[in-house]
């Protein structure tokens, strides 16, 4: 027992100190995990989620990789199978209300998107992203296999990689969004999956199915992109983000009180970082503190970025640091508020869109642009992806702000095949300072044949939401020096210049209704037409061939009993 | 044979003596010889089913919110499937609707099946594989049959062998005859028990247990005509199943009652658990069912008394004995890095511009190889056919780049 209890004393005094002693040299992999909390001034809160897993390795050259530690080996599987260079795929539940919550950290439409640039190696994109949906939709227990060619576009000009490279062949880059496909605990269980502590340990403990999906907006997302293994940038490593944002309702999960909490918001609280991550951080944005709320427990750590054109202070609480805990080993950070919001700021840039017009036949797509910005001029790249189903007329394409028409310095479009591709119109427009530019293009509504027609045709049908890409800019000087360790949520989009920053907006999804036959029609044409053959053939027939005979009417029974006897007697028998 | 024909033929005495000595002797030896035969019996039976992997397929296959009931019903039978031990690479859960993240669901993520709240069938580890639009006949049958295109993940196949017992579960709205998919279509007996049939003649399975919780289920199992299967239906032809108690908060009927029995059953029931077939034909009698409860075993071989519940909704787990020792505390040795290492380049690498205005302006693209319309647009900007309508001049800054922009034209047959 002497041995043993040394033993044990070693092993707890090198667990307690395991911090100071150095990684293996041999690991190329590194996990960060952090959680960045955001009261909104709706009363609302957003809680955004990103994990991180960086690995220096290489998939598509030499020989296969085979021992996987932090990387899942899942994933690691399909860009090596696929020779995928990135891989972008969002899973999301209600709609970003940007005039109420501002700009999210990590945009995404409503329902399933997914867009992937393939590598020049590839011979047949067509067929690896036919194959590559398909092997998705098992990963991620998703219907991603209804991506084919009736959904997926090849944008010209939007979605450049956003990891290191310098090739843009955008034919190796495909893009579809399912607008229809729901986001529920199926989706999030192989997602945590993925993540290198699963839902043990570290952030990912919060992430309970029945709060999570009990909000007014939830995504979650992963990122798979090469980018600078270190300042230098001399090469590359891989880098695979998951990334889970959630905006909590005030009224539905806060009961309309203005107070936050980890618990009230999660029904858990936390208790230790993930071991195997590198740094696992909590940040609070109290950029309008201290008068707004207030924050329990205190921290000392306090943090700067410049995230989306804005410069925002957050309080940190790190988890990797016993101290954190205090006394109760869990933390629950709490937020308090004190006073009223002031006004919140408008966002920049806005995207509304809406279907006009009336009837089954034809209609009109609007979509509107707002530029917010009181004397800067910016340029938006707009997507539209629009099903074969509705034949849009770009003969009626009109692009107008202010009243005035705005040419587009750069339209790509790519009319429909019936049942084989959609629409793509692609278009880039400089957007005047202080404007609503409006698009409008008016189509017709193309029947379905029968069997094309979903189960349940009467709820409509969705058209995906329009991409708007644009350089906004920033109200303060963006960072554009990679060199120094940032905030995960505030190094997504790679910062090329100081003055703008870039950002990209999705617009509502559209449901339409297409002309639905009557299904129960050809039960009812079977009835009524058998019924009209069987009395109308029925009566020709008797009036052709039935005869009338005249019959003695039946006698009773005494009667025939008296008539046998008759007959027997040779007496004349009774009428 | 006994002491009767001893009686019977004793001849003389001697002999009579003797055999009287020998029947004394086999009736002190036959308790024995009978303990021995019971653990034999015993043994035989872990031994008997002759399985060596368990699969299920559970299958709800109605659409539409005031069809919750259905869906209960499967995640439980899901539940209490997992809950034994067939791990979730081993099920096939189709479920047609999404009813825990439905916008009409007071409480989203959970499908309970207790009014009250008291149990979450659906809990927070559930994986669906055919979901919504995908729960289609033909899929259900591909599935059965394993005849799928080559680019379906593993976790949407059925990949049972000769030596698997596969419980099949499925629910929804029924009639004589036919188990209605979506509202939109239907499948009959008759490809049902094809389908089984072909699952036979390619060994597909050892034994397969049929479960079917519709109005008029028993009609579903009439036609099967393949060996090694015993079926259980909810109601016998001509009588509707009933569903069991509704929950005022949520708003429809939240379980069927023969599946609702059928799970309470299978509370309590656990791994090592020895309840046998005929225990199951027992639940919910017509005093709790008012349906009447089917089943067929004339297909099966196994007499239904032998067949343990754990044979199909439990999980083998086939245990090795091996004398030799395996070291676990040795060092683990690191393969060398067999990889060429890769030269550094001396080029500094860079993130591309997400917007990159200008390029975009003065972008020209060249016609996709895949277009057919080749004659649209050659790569020096000339159409190769005339038309009446002459290309912008390349001069222009302002590039309006239409793809196949003669399919715009009248008489293209686009």
């Amino acid at each position: 027992t002497a041995i043993c209890q040394s033993i044990t004393q070693l092993m707890m005094w090198y667990a307690n100190n395991a911090k100071y002693f150095p990684p293996p040299s041999t690991a190329k992999d590194q996990f960060q995990e952090e959680l960045v909390i955001k009261p909104l001034h709706s009363g609302d809160i957003y809680a955004s989620f990103q994990f991180r897993t960086q690995w220096d390795t290489d998939f598509l050259l030499g020989s296969k990789v085979s021992h996987y530690r932090l990387f899942p080996k899942s994933l690691g599987q399909v860009i090596s199978k696929f020779s995928v260079r990135e891989l972008h795929i969002s899973f999301t539940q209600g709609y970003w209300r940007t005039m109420q919550w501002g700009q999210p950290f990590l945009p995404s439409p409503p329902g399933a998107e997914l867009w992937v640039w393939f590598q020049d190696t590839v011979t047949d994109v067509d067929l690896a992203w036919k194959e590559l949906t398909n092997v998705l939709s098992g990963i991620f227990c998703a219907s991603l296999n209804f991506i084919d060619s009736t959904n997926t576009v090849q944008p010209s000009a939007s979605f450049k990689p956003l990891g290191v490279g310098n090739v843009t062949d955008q034919r190796f880059l495909r893009y579809a969004v399912l607008p229809r496909e729901i986001v529920c605990t199926e989706n999030l269980t192989p997602w945590k999956k993925l993540l290198p502590c699963g839902s043990k340990a570290g952030l990912a403990v919060l992430m309970k199915s029945e709060k999570l999906f009990h909000s007014s907006f939830h995504s979650q997302a992963l990122h798979i992109r090469p980018v600078c293994k270190d300042w230098q940038c001399k090469s590359t490593s891989w880098e695979l983000r998951q990334t889970l944002n959630v905006v909590f309702d005030l009224h539905t999960s806060g009961q309309g009180k203005r107070e936050w909490s980890l618990f009230k918001m999660f029904s858990r609280t936390l208790t230790e970082a993930c071991p195997l991550a590198s740094s696992s951080k909590v940040y609070v944005d109290i950029t309008d503190n201290p008068q707004l709320f207030e924050l329990s427990p205190a921290t000392p750590l306090v943090s700067q970025a410049v995230v989306l054109g804005d410069g925002r202070t957050y309080s940190v609480y790190d988890l990797t640091d016993h101290a954190t805990f205090g006394q109760t080993h869990s933390l629950n950070v709490l937020l308090r508020w004190r006073a009223a919001e002031r006004e919140m700021l408008r966002p920049l840039l806005h995207g509304e869109r809406y279907v006009a017009g009336y009837g089954l036949q034809t209609g009109e797509i609007h979509t509107l642009v707002y530029n917010n910005h009181p004397y800067r001029a910016f340029p938006v790249l707009l997507l539209d992806t629009v099903p074969w189903y509705l034949r849009l007329y770009i003969h009626t394409l009109t692009v107008t702000s202010k009243g005035r028409d705005n040419k587009p310095s750069y339209i790509h479009y790519q009319p429909s095949k019936d049942r084989l591709q959609p629409h793509l119109l692609e278009m880039l427009i400089q957007l005047p300072p202080n404007s609503v530019t409006e698009v409008t293009v008016q189509f017709e509504r193309a029947l379905l044949k029968w069997t094309e027609y979903t189960p349940d045709p009467n709820h409509g049908f969705y058209v995906g939401s329009s991409v708007i890409s644009a350089l906004v800019p920033s109200v303060v000087a963006m960072d554009t020096n990679n060199t120094q360790e940032r905030p995960l949520f505030s190094s997504f989009f790679p910062c090329k210049e100081e003055s703008t920053y870039f950002m990209r907006i999705y617009t509502e999804p559209l449901l339409v209704n297409l002309p639905t036959p009557d299904f129960s029609m050809p039960y009812n044409v079977i009835c009524l037409t058998c019924t009209v053959v069987a009395v109308g053939y029925g009566s020709l027939y008797n009036l052709l061939t039935r005869t009338f005979q005249v019959e003695e009417p039946s006698q009773g029974l005494a009667k025939r009993l008296a008539n046998i006897i008759r007959r027997l007697r040779g007496v004349p028998l009774l009428t | 044979m006994g002491t009767a024909g001893v009686s019977a033929s004793c001849i003389n005495m001697a002999s009579c003596s003797s055999l009287k000595i020998l029947t004394l002797l086999s009736l002190f030896l036959s308790p024995t010889i009978v303990e021995t035969n019971n653990i034999e019996a015993k043994a035989g039976q872990f031994f008997s089913s002759g399985h060596t992997n368990n699969w299920a397929v559970l299958v709800c296959t109605s659409r539409f919110w005031f069809n919750y009931r259905h869906v209960a019903n499967t995640l439980s039978v899901y539940r209490s499937v997992k809950r034994l031990g067939i791990p979730d690479s081993h099920i096939v859960l189709m479920l047609a609707d999404d009813m825990a993240c439905n916008h009409r669901n007071p409480k989203p993520a959970t499908v309970f099946s207790h009014k009250n709240m008291e149990l979450n069938v659906y809990g927070d580890d559930v994986e669906v594989d055919y979901r919504g639009y995908e729960v289609t006949v033909e899929n259900f049958l591909r599935v059965l049959t394993g005849r799928l295109p080559p680019s379906t993940p593993r976790s949407k196949r059925l990949l049972s062998d000769d030596r698997s017992n596969i419980l099949i579960y499925l629910t929804g709205h029924g009639g004589n005859g036919f188990l209605k998919f979506q509202d939109s279509e239907e499948i009959s007996n008759v490809e049902l028990a094809d389908a089984f049939e072909q699952m036979w003649t390619k060994r597909r399975y050892n034994e397969l247990l049929f479960i079917i919780d519709t109005c008029q289920g028993a009609s579903m199992y009439e036609r099967f005509y393949s060996p090694n299967i015993m079926a259980l239906a909810s109601s016998q032809v001509g009588e509707d199943s009933l569903s069991h108690q509704p929950d005022l908060a949520i708003g429809v009927h939240l379980m069927d009652r023969y599946t609702f029995y059928l799970l309470e059953f299978l509370e309590d029931i656990h791994p090592s658990s020895t309840t046998n077939m005929k225990d199951l034909f027992k639940v919910c009698p017509k005093s709790q069912c008012v349906s009447t409860p089917g089943h067929r075993t004339d297909l099966f071989l196994r007499d239904p008394g032998s067949v343990l519940i754990t044979d199909f909704f439990g999980s083998v787990r086939k245990v090795e004995i091996t004398t030799d020792t395996i070291n676990l505390t040795a060092p683990m040795v690191h393969l060398e890095d067999t990889r060429p290492v890769r030269e550094l380049r001396t080029e500094i690498q860079t993130y591309m511009d997400q917007l990159p205005v200008a390029e975009i302006i003065h972008q020209v693209k060249h016609t996709h190889t895949t277009n057919d319309n080749n004659r649209c647009l050659s790569p020096d900007f000339n159409p190769v056919h005339t038309s009446g309508l002459t290309p912008p001049p390349k001069h222009q800054v302002v590039a309006f780049l239409v793809a196949d922009w003669c399919c715009l034209l009248p008489t293209s047959g686009c």
